[in-house]
């Protein structure tokens, strides 16, 4: 077996964990984002169970990196051939993937943990002003922009590694 | 990075809604007898009991209930508590020392039970209290004894409780309370030194009374007493209390609300911070602030005083 042989089994596991990255980091800033605005949300509860919609609402806002991140990984692992099909992919491929996951890895966790701060500051905005939810939803979601450049970047990255010839 | 605590300032956000405001003192003190003015504050939520007495002390007890139910331990606002501890340490030094029965003279809402304090001063066994007090309690408790100067044991166990409030600010997580601490003490050394000069004490009370402190000098201070209320307000021009003057030459009441009112100056902030343990320090310290205004207008009501001097003589509130 040649290096270039022995390096190329190193494809899949290098896309692998690039995958991994994408599903443990972003997942890892969701949950502490939902679990930091469901403790506000808590509170905010406590003193008027009326506002559960609202405040359901901006709970959720910091779950979605960790669909993203989940959502990376998964296509990485389809055009890697780890769910069906040839997992027979090069080392430069394999580090393609890699890269192209790390935007939404990154970007996921960072976002979705000041995604949940900007979340807790509109719950306790709602506590204290409920006619305000509009604006406070607002504020949360403008992290959103972020996180979604990172998973297009991720998303067209990963889509199209497999028509390159390497 | 201090601790978060999204719970409890989420919580204390939405409550804020149910404080009095202005308006409602206003309204409070337009009532014309002391029946209405209860009447009105039952309007307000203030349910709890029918007379002044009842419905005060229902409404503080409400209030460390819910740092109860929104903390995850009540230590964190020890700094609230360690003044009614050596409050009740200095009538615990007296009633054992002249050897007369304590009645109605100890407060409520210490870390430390009455019973513990005289206990140990009259069993002379300072260990089943807490490190902190004992050697001011023993120190007290032997002054008393020899002088029998019940002043000066005040005077060392008040200075004592400043040093463990500014204590327990500066091991604090939360900086509101580090701050809150060095204006209580500040304000303390202030009102300390303003009674000195009025009461024409000699120079040695003051190193004796004063409690050390970031914002204030105590040996400036000192020195600055020594040339009366002109020294004083040279002085203080160069600290962060300047406009501290007018209220310390016009009295003790000017200077109690000018204290006051600098610390819901100081906690106005925490109503735009949702994380940290800010917000239920400033509420707190709020709704001390309204059972302290509510007990001024009662107390004006039931003896038929003048509402023009009431008015002046109440605090800016938290909302």
């Amino acid at each position: 077996m040649t290096f270039t042989d022995l390096l190329n089994t190193l494809g899949v596991p290098m896309a692998l964990l690039g995958a991994v990255i994408a599903a443990l980091l972003a997942g890892i800033g969701s949950a502490i984002g939902v679990g930091m605005a469901g403790e506000a949300a808590a509170g905010a509860l406590t003193e008027d169970p009326s506002k559960f919609g609202k405040v359901l609402i901006l709970q959720l806002l910091p779950g979605t990196q960790g669909i993203y991140g989940l959502l990376i990984a998964f296509l990485t692992l389809s055009n890697i051939g780890i769910l069906g099909g040839s997992a027979d992919i090069s080392f430069a491929k394999g580090m393609l993937y890699f890269f192209a996951c790390l935007p939404m890895g990154f970007v996921g966790l960072w976002s979705a943990k000041r995604q949940a701060r900007a979340s807790v500051a509109s719950i306790n905005l709602i506590s204290r002003k409920p006619d305000q939810f509009g604006k406070s939803i607002i504020l949360p979601a403008m992290v959103e922009t972020y996180a979604v450049l990172a998973l297009l970047v991720s998303l067209l990255a990963v889509a199209n590694i497999g028509k390159l010839p390497v | 990075m201090p601790e978060l605590y999204p719970y409890a300032a989420a919580r204390i956000h939405a409550r804020e809604l149910s404080l009095l405001s202005r308006q409602n003192l206003e309204q409070l003190l337009a009532a014309k007898t002391y029946d209405e003015c209860i009447h009105s504050l039952h309007g307000l939520g203030w349910t709890d009991g029918e007379t002044a007495e009842e419905i005060l002390a229902a409404e503080t007890e409400k209030n460390w209930q819910l740092m109860g139910e929104i903390l995850p331990d009540l230590s964190l606002f020890r700094i609230f508590r360690l003044p009614v501890d050596f409050n009740n340490a200095k009538a615990a030094v007296k009633s054992t020392v002249t050897n007369v029965k304590p009645e109605h003279v100890f407060l409520p809402g210490g870390t430390i039970p009455p019973e513990d304090l005289l206990k140990a001063l009259m069993e002379n066994d300072f260990s089943i209290l807490p490190q902190w007090i004992r050697e001011p309690l023993q120190q007290a408790q032997q002054v008393l004894l020899k002088t029998r100067d019940g002043q000066m044991c005040d005077v060392l166990l008040d200075k004592a409780a400043l040093e463990a409030v500014l204590q327990e600010g500066g091991r604090s997580e939360c900086a509101l309370l580090g701050e809150y601490a060095e204006l209580f003490v500040a304000a303390a050394n202030l009102k300390i030194a303003q009674r000195a000069v009025t009461t024409g004490r000699p120079a040695s009370f003051l190193p004796q009374a004063l409690a050390e402190c970031r914002t204030l000098s105590k040996k400036s201070l000192e020195e600055a007493a020594m040339d009366g209320m002109d020294g004083l307000e040279k002085y203080l021009s160069l600290t962060p209390y300047a406009d501290a003057v007018p209220a310390l030459k016009a009295g003790a009441s000017a200077f109690d609300k000018w204290r006051d009112d600098r610390i819901m100056k100081l906690i106005q902030g925490e109503k735009a911070n949702p994380f940290t343990l800010g917000p239920a320090a400033a509420y707190f310290l709020a709704r001390q602030n309204e059972i302290a205004m509510v007990r001024i207008i009662l107390s004006a009501k039931r003896n038929g005083l003048d509402v023009e001097a009431v008015q002046e003589r109440l605090r800016e509130m938290y909302v």
